[in-house]
């Protein structure tokens, strides 16, 4: 096996063994980053001399015999909207370009705490709005799948190099299903923690009342532990919530036997992909083997959901991304004449346009005379939503459904039509509107391409989705499948080995 | 209600966006059809339903009222595009 497949976990006890060093590892990823990032182009950019030395004082603590931290010597990427202090942060946007982090996140400096390595800064939709990761004043990120086709968004950057194994874990955020979106399109974990779990200071703001931050994986062990690690209450975040951790990791091995699983019948809908119906249906299947029990549960308002959310999310992040006018930070239209002109001039070159769009309509629904028809009836909605799972949870202790409608579709397919493109997420938003813990967790291929399966839980009630999520894991293998590129290699380092031997 | 082009540029003027003429065509027709999609909502009688502003039952958190150091005042000028003095410079905002 090579350095660059190992999980967090297995790095970390290699790491604490001295069966290799952070700095051998750390090479690793950054020489495997180097050759994927021809195609792939996850990073915006790579701490390299920043990562070697980090490596080299892990590599230190960890020979000192001092208690290593939990993450000691693991590399790990971050979404190019959570900031690391002393390092640039653009959210992909121009608007912030020449900006510089002045503090890091409370989820950042936790991971720093259990002495992670911070190896970049990865790609996403700017300012988190899209579910292609198109939207990036740096270009696509590509699907290490499939070069043409997308790698899901926003935190495609942070999917797609841990697809590509070029880091073992990564952080997203999820606002309205992008982490798990990603992490289905690429074939990894990936986790919306409840909201409230996870501190959002330091994490740029785009819709206040649902942006969580996660971690991406290849493991839900992982996944696991980087919760436990990032998550808790933070007093700098008045919404990050006092409620017990979900438990360290080893206690997510209870299995699934007498789990009431609960499966909406409004997710498996006319138009799906039959590929995609099929591996989540069989994933389903597979887990009733393990001992669960699934119910059919019904979420009535779901085809409501993408609508309430392209109110609130766009009213929210009006109000949020109003702050880049010129004035403190980043980008300035050069020649801004007076006050006035400098904010439209600075915002009109700044932002993108799907940005732009989104400003838009959130500013449309706030103005005078709409407020009532669209924030508030959202609003109305939302609670709608939230009661579908309260009710749904009566019956059964966890939600398994697809993540996608379809698997990742190809670059610029949808770009033409944001209604088309808002819909990708029709079955990840819900969970966000009610605030309830979601796991995307790797479940089969359509068409050669990734499928996710979505397991939702009650709010605060990650162990649940853990014990279920690692049971079925440990009894499938599509967690370990490997992306072509990266299996072309695989087989040329097992030939070249041969070779040697 | 559809979205005219004087809605659009009204809420533009709103959101402190200078748009071309190309943008103010193609967010006219975008915006009318996203506005017309959402308005799906109104199928749902809503009369009695209490709006959710936010999904926790949180009311006023409040931590200690001690003084912890701030980031201070030169690094936060530091980060504005132009400074000067110990103070972020803008263009004249007073005749």
């Amino acid at each position: 096996m090579e350095l660059t497949d190992l999980t967090v976990t297995e790095a970390a006890a290699a790491l604490r063994r001295g069966e290799c060093s952070s700095r051998e590892l750390v090479s690793a990823c950054l020489a495997r980053a180097r050759e994927a990032e021809k195609t792939v182009r996850a990073f915006v950019e790579l701490f390299e001399d920043e990562a070697l030395a980090e490596a080299d004082a892990a590599d230190r603590r960890l020979r000192s015999g001092a208690a290593a931290g939990r993450l000691d010597g693991v590399p790990i990427g971050i979404k190019d909207n959570i900031c690391a202090a002393g390092r640039p942060l653009s959210c992909a946007s121009r608007i912030l370009s020449g900006f510089t982090a002045p503090y890091s996140a409370t989820a950042v400096e936790r991971l720093r705490a259990e002495g992670a390595v911070l190896m970049g800064r990865l790609n996403m939709d700017e300012f988190a709005m899209g579910s292609s990761t198109e939207n990036s004043c740096y270009g696509p990120t590509r699907n290490p799948w499939d070069t043409a086709r997308v790698p899901g968004g926003s935190s495609g950057g942070s999917a797609a190099a841990v697809a590509a194994r070029e880091v073992p874990a990564a952080l997203g955020s999820d606002t309205g299903g992008s982490i798990r979106q990603p992490a289905a399109f690429c074939g990894v974990a990936g986790l919306k923690p409840t909201y409230g779990r996870v501190s959002r200071y330091g994490l740029v703001a785009f819709a206040s009342s649902l942006d969580q931050i996660g971690p991406l994986a290849r493991s839900v062990g992982d996944i696991a532990l980087l919760l436990d690690i990032m998550g808790g209450r933070d007093p700098l975040d008045s919404t990050s919530a006092a409620e017990p951790a979900a438990g360290p990791p080893a206690a997510s091995g209870g299995g699934v036997k007498g789990m009431r699983l609960g499966v909406p019948r409004e997710y498996f809908i006319g138009g799906m992909d039959a590929g995609v119906r099929g591996a989540v249906e069989a994933a389903i299947g597979r887990m009733r083997e393990l001992g669960a029990e699934p119910v059919e549960v019904s979420l009535p308002h779901t085809e409501y959901a993408v609508a309430a959310f392209y109110i609130i999310a766009t009213a929210e992040a009006s109000s949020n991304l109003a702050r880049y006018d010129g004035v403190q930070y980043g980008y300035r239209a050069p020649s801004p004449g007076d006050l006035l002109n400098m904010y439209e001039r600075t915002k009109s070159d700044g932002f993108g346009d799907e940005v732009k769009r989104r400003v838009m309509l959130g500013t449309y629904v706030l103005s005078s005379g709409y407020y009532d028809a669209y924030y508030l009836k959202a609003q109305k909605v939302r609670t709608l939503l939230s009661g579908d799972f309260k009710r749904a949870f009566e019956a059964c202790d966890l939600i398994a459904a697809p993540v996608t409608p379809s698997a990742a579709f190809g670059i610029g397919e949808k770009t033409s039509d944001p209604i088309q493109m808002y819909l990708s997420d029709i079955f990840t938003i819900p969970a966000s509107l009610a605030g309830v813990p979601a796991i995307s967790i790797p479940c089969g291929f359509s068409g050669g391409l990734p499928v996710g399966l979505q397991l939702i839980g009650k709010q605060f009630d990650e162990a649940a989705i853990f014990r279920a999520a690692r049971a079925y894991e440990t009894a499938t293998e599509w967690h370990k499948a490997r992306p072509p590129s990266d299996r072309a290699r695989g087989e040329k380092a097992a030939v070249d080995s041969k070779r040697g031997a | 209600m559809p979205v005219t082009r004087k809605d659009v540029e009204h809420v533009a003027r709103l959101a402190r966006l200078a748009l071309s003429e190309d943008e103010k065509e193609r967010f006219t027709a975008q915006l009318g059809a996203i506005v017309g999609y959402v308005e799906k909502l109104n199928e749902l009688d809503t009369e009695k339903v209490e709006p959710t502003a936010h999904i926790l039952p949180l009311r006023n958190v409040t931590r200690p009222d001690t003084a912890r150091p701030p980031m201070g005042r030169e690094a936060v000028v530091k980060l504005a595009p132009k400074s000067g003095g110990g103070f972020i410079r803008v263009p004249q905002v007073i005749e």
